[in-house]
């Protein structure tokens, strides 16, 4: 069972920029890129737990703040030789509104 | 459909661009591939330690047959495979066995073949270049059953090969026309240390010998070779390793241009447009190639052409070269030999059997020969270059660069006898072993591709040079040397100063303004570039410019730094390091109302309140800013602390008022944002108790006034600041105060702190600019007082009164 749930809207969110939505899942990480797709994914980074909310959003990747990874925003997974891939979520658009898919 | 692409040459050049060209543009082109070598690509340069023993040859593969399958090219490889002919008005090669191929573009990247001296009994059994796998295998063969082998040419690959036999078990002879070895990067002392060594190991040697014919037996083997003096050697094998002339043949038989090698253009095309060529088979404005490293950055213009970026340009720059002979220390580069217009300076311990020479003109590096110790060969190379001015650096040069300050790994040169279990990278925990292995599994060439897989080096640098050893040690030439001008990062070719230009120049007030002007590949930057050109937009149009928040880095956004278990640190100014009680006690509220479970004080005089989570960031500063305190940057680019010792307000000893001009000094340079962080000291005698003399800016009072000193750092690299001038008063040291600020604001690379910006630029030139010309002098610190009118704001408060509160505080809580 998935749970689909309103969290606010797009202009909640910086372009090239990032918001945590509080979850019994842990936090998790809402990003919004220049064209204005959004994303989701926990919000630690698979090196050492860093908060991708806080990193720098580029070309549908986040750059970790800790030690500079950079995480697919569509994908999770780590680029480049880093090896690691954190849990993404589904998140979508509905008029201006930001949906976040939740597994029950 | 997709356009074809044809390749002849299946070796370092023509693979090193498919590979470039696939991270580029994947999807542009068919590509087929024809190599007259019966293997997939393999790197040529490892065949020295295959003839050693110290490789096999599936160590030295680049790339297997299966890459060429999972990459969806076509291989035609094997010895009938050769091209024999280019149709190019039809667009079509054909190969020695009669397969051909189409193409919409064709790459040359033939190579070169090995020079045999047309020698009487040239032809004979037993005669042998030093080229491929053939030949190595050939040698081999000869080791396990023969005795005597004879190399001629006593350059770069006829020591590795005749070290190679040697090892192998062989009686080896060099033949070197001239008396010096390696003439062609060796002078007469060096090139004696080398020969004496290598005399030590077991090789011989014959110099100065002119070679008139090679003896065979009844069979057609090679039985001897004998000399104009009359002697003779016995000979069971004679390799020439004399030199390699580019392998033009093909594309001269196809009408293409060629004079010594094929002619390209900056592009690397041939006459023919269509025609790309690479590698050693080119010749570039009148240049022709014999390393690696020069091929590597043709792979990158080539590639980029073929892709349709059609922005980059090759340009030849110094290459430098080493010795594959494990022990035999060497490093040459550039012009050592000299002329009258040069100096040099050389450092000889004939003991020790260490020699450098270093030769200069016009305070600049034009080459330089190290045996026995090359520790600092990147470095010099590195100088030579950049064209650094070395005048104030001169008389310790020779002593390296640990003699500048650096703490690093200086003295552990012998990277090839490190244990694999010896850390060389602190930062990153990397362990020799693990470079050592990352370096055979993943085929790497350069330090940026050790970097990016190992981490080691990618942090504070200073085990650079050690890296840099090994991967020499392990795979190799040093065959990426730090490309002047350097790219500022993957997503663009223009350098730091390029961008820094164009910014002012054409007045650009925007990253999509600067990335379109520039053509960057990534419109929307990274993670090095996003905040290198926020930070110039910023410096260069000050109050005109808006800080884009979403280019900076977490600490400078959040105003806060980021800890391990992402909470954040509280650090509020303290001018010069004073503070009252009402301010520590409204420290120790605060400490206590949110619970801060860590109260330190730091090491810039000041107090820190570790470990507090995002959402009590916004009311601990409102505490904060509501009794007066404001942001001490302790986690940006910018201003960090003026650090004071007591002075002549109470110290014994005190001859001026440390503390009073400290305070001065922050209250007119705190928030103003700089390239790396900017620390300061002020001491009130020359005891100096604020360690000014390795900050960013010191001041050290004397009787008569303050001295002044610039470029220091602590840390990493530790560098003891260089003596700018003396003043003697207050207000003179504010205005070299701003002014030093500024020169460095407007000219440092982003994230390159004083230290190394001043060994980049030299001393010389700052004195120049703000210490001779006191009109630039004022100029500067007027400038550096306009831009603080707008830099000058509380980050804290402007938080506290709602700016960016989208940050700080969760979207949704479900
Ligand atoms: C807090 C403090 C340690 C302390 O408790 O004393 C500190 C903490 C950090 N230092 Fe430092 N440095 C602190 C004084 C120093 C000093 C001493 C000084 O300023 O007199 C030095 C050597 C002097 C110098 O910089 O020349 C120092 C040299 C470094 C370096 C090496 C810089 C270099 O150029 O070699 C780094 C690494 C870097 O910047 O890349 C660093 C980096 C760091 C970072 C930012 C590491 C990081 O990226 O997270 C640490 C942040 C921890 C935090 O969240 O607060 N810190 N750091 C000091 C803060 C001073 C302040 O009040 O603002
Ligand atoms: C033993 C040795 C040690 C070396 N050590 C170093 C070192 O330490 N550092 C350094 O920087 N450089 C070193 N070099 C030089 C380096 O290997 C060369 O610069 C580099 O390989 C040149 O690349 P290339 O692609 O131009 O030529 P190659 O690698 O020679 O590739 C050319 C390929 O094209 C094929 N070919 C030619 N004509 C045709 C045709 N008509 N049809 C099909 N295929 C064809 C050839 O068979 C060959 O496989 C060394 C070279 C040797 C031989
Ligand atoms: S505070 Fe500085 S020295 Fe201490 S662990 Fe952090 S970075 Fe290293
Ligand atoms: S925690 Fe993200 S890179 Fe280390």
């Amino acid at each position: 069972m998935s749970q689909t749930i309103e969290i606010g809207k797009l202009t909640d969110i910086p372009k090239l920029g990032s918001r945590v939505v509080k979850t019994n899942q842990g936090d998790i990480a809402i990003f919004r890129t220049a064209e204005d797709e959004v994303f989701a994914m926990h919000d630690k980074c698979p090196h050492k737990q860093g908060a991708l909310s806080q990193g720098i959003v580029h070309n549908n990747t986040v750059t970790c703040p800790l030690h500079n990874w950079v995480i697919g925003l569509d994908d999770g997974e780590a680029k480049g030789h880093d090896k690691g891939c954190v849990k993404t979520f589904e998140a979508k658009l509905e008029g201006g509104n930001v949906i976040l898919v939740l597994d029950k | 459909m997709k356009e074809k692409l044809v390749v002849i040459g299946n070796g370092m050049a023509g693979m090193r661009t498919v590979e470039e060209l696939l991270k580029i543009a994947p999807d542009k082109y068919d590509i087929t591939v024809f190599g007259a070598e019966p293997y997939g690509n393999y790197n040529r340069i490892m065949l020295s330690p295959v003839l050693t023993g110290e490789k096999t040859i599936e160590q030295i593969m680049i790339n297997d047959l299966d890459w060429y399958k999972d990459n969806n090219i076509t291989l035609h490889a094997g010895i009938d495979k050769k091209v024999v002919k280019i149709d190019r008005r039809n667009r079509i090669v054909f190969a020695e066995d009669g397969t051909e191929e189409s193409y919409t573009r064709l790459l040359l990247a033939t190579g070169s073949n090995p020079f045999i001296i047309p020698l009487p009994g040239h032809e004979l059994n037993g005669v042998i270049a030093f080229r491929d796998i053939s030949d190595v295998d050939l040698m081999l063969d000869a080791a396990k059953n023969k005795t005597h082998a004879v190399v001629i040419g006593g350059g770069l690959l006829g020591l590795e090969a005749a070290n190679g036999l040697m090892l192998q078990g062989m009686d080896v002879t060099i033949i070197h026309n001239l008396d010096v070895l390696m003439n062609r990067q060796l002078d007469g002392p060096s090139a004696k240390l080398l020969q004496t060594e290598l005399e030590s190991r077991g090789l011989k040697f014959k110099m100065s010998a002119n070679t008139t014919k090679i003896t065979s037996d009844n069979e057609g083997n090679v039985a001897g070779i004998a000399f104009d003096d009359g002697v003779e050697l016995k000979a069971d094998i004679v390799v020439m390793a004399v030199g390699i002339r580019p392998n033009i043949d093909l594309a001269k038989s196809a009408g293409i241009h060629s004079e010594r090698g094929i002619v390209v253009n900056d592009t690397m095309q041939t006459f023919d447009p269509r025609v790309y060529a690479i590698g050693e088979c080119v010749q570039h404005r009148g240049e022709l190639f014999g390393l690696v490293a020069p091929i590597w950055d043709q792979a990158k213009v080539c590639s980029n052409h073929l892709a349709g970026y059609g922005i980059a340009n090759y340009r030849s720059v110094a290459t430098a070269t080493k010795l594959k002979v494990t022990g035999c220390d060497l490093f040459s580069a550039g012009d050592f030999e000299g002329d009258e217009d040069t100096d040099d300076i050389v450092f000889q311990d004939p003991k020790r059997g260490v020699y450098k020479k270093i030769v200069i003109r016009e305070d600049k590096i034009i080459g330089a020969v190290l045996y026995g110790d090359t520790v600092d060969g990147s470095w010099y190379f590195s100088m030579m270059k950049d064209g650094v001015n070395v005048k104030d650096i001169r008389n310790t040069l020779l002593f390296g660069q640990v003699h500048l300050g650096d703490s690093g790994h200086g003295e552990a040169n012998a990277a090839a006898n490190l244990p694999d279990s010896a850390e060389v990278c602190g930062c990153n925990g990397v362990c020799k072993g693990d470079i050592v292995k990352a370096i055979n599994e993943e085929n790497l060439y350069t330090l940026e591709e050790v970097r990016a897989v190992t981490k080691a080096s990618a942090s504070c640098g200073s085990c650079t040079g050690l890296v840099e050893q090994i991967l020499v040690a392990t795979a190799g030439g040093d065959y990426n040397p730090t490309e002047t001008e350097k790219p500022l990062c993957a997503c663009t070719t223009s350098s730091h100063d390029n961008v820094r230009d164009a910014i002012t120049s054409q007045k650009l007030k925007s990253f999509s303004e600067v990335s379109e002007y520039l053509d960057f590949m990534k419109s929307e930057g990274c993670h090095v570039c996003r905040p290198a050109i926020n930070y110039y937009l910023l410096a260069a149009w000050p109050g005109e410019y808006e800080d884009d928040m979403r280019s900076r880095f977490t600490n400078e956004r959040m105003h806060a730094n980021i800890q391990k278990d992402n909470t954040y640190t509280v650090v509020p100014r303290m001018l010069g390091g004073m503070t009252t009680p009402e301010d520590l006690r409204v420290i120790a509220d605060t400490a206590d109302k949110y619970e801060v479970p860590m109260v330190k004080v730091t090491g810039g005089q000041r107090i820190d309140l570790v470990g507090v989570s995002k959402d009590n960031l916004i009311p601990m500063w409102k505490d904060l800013t509501d009794a007066g305190m404001v942001s001490g940057h302790a986690y940006g680019k910018s201003l960090r602390t003026v650090k004071t010792c007591i002075g002549s307000q109470f110290c014994r000893f005190g001859t001026q008022d440390s503390t009073g001009l400290g305070v001065r000094i922050e209250e007119m340079t705190w928030a103003s944002w700089t390239p790396a962080k900017f620390k300061i000291a002020v001491s009130g005698c020359p005891r100096n108790c604020a360690e000014a003399t390795i900050k960013d800016f010191g001041v050290v009072a004397v009787d008569s006034g303050w001295e002044l000193y610039v470029a220091g750092n602590g840390g990493m690299k530790v560098r003891v600041s260089d003596f700018l001038v003396k003043v003697t008063t207050d207000d003179e040291a504010m205005e070299y105060v701003g002014a030093f600020m500024q020169i460095y604001r407007e000219k440092g690379h982003h994230n390159e702190r004083t230290a190394p910006w001043i060994e980049r630029v030299g001393l010389t030139y700052i004195k120049q600019e703000i210490v001779e010309d006191a009109d630039k002098r004022k100029a500067f610190y007027d400038r550096f007082i306009e831009s603080q009118k707008y830099a000058q704001v509380d980050p804290w408060k402007k938080r506290v009164e709602g700016f960016d509160k989208q940050s700080f505080i969760p979207m949704a809580e479900v």
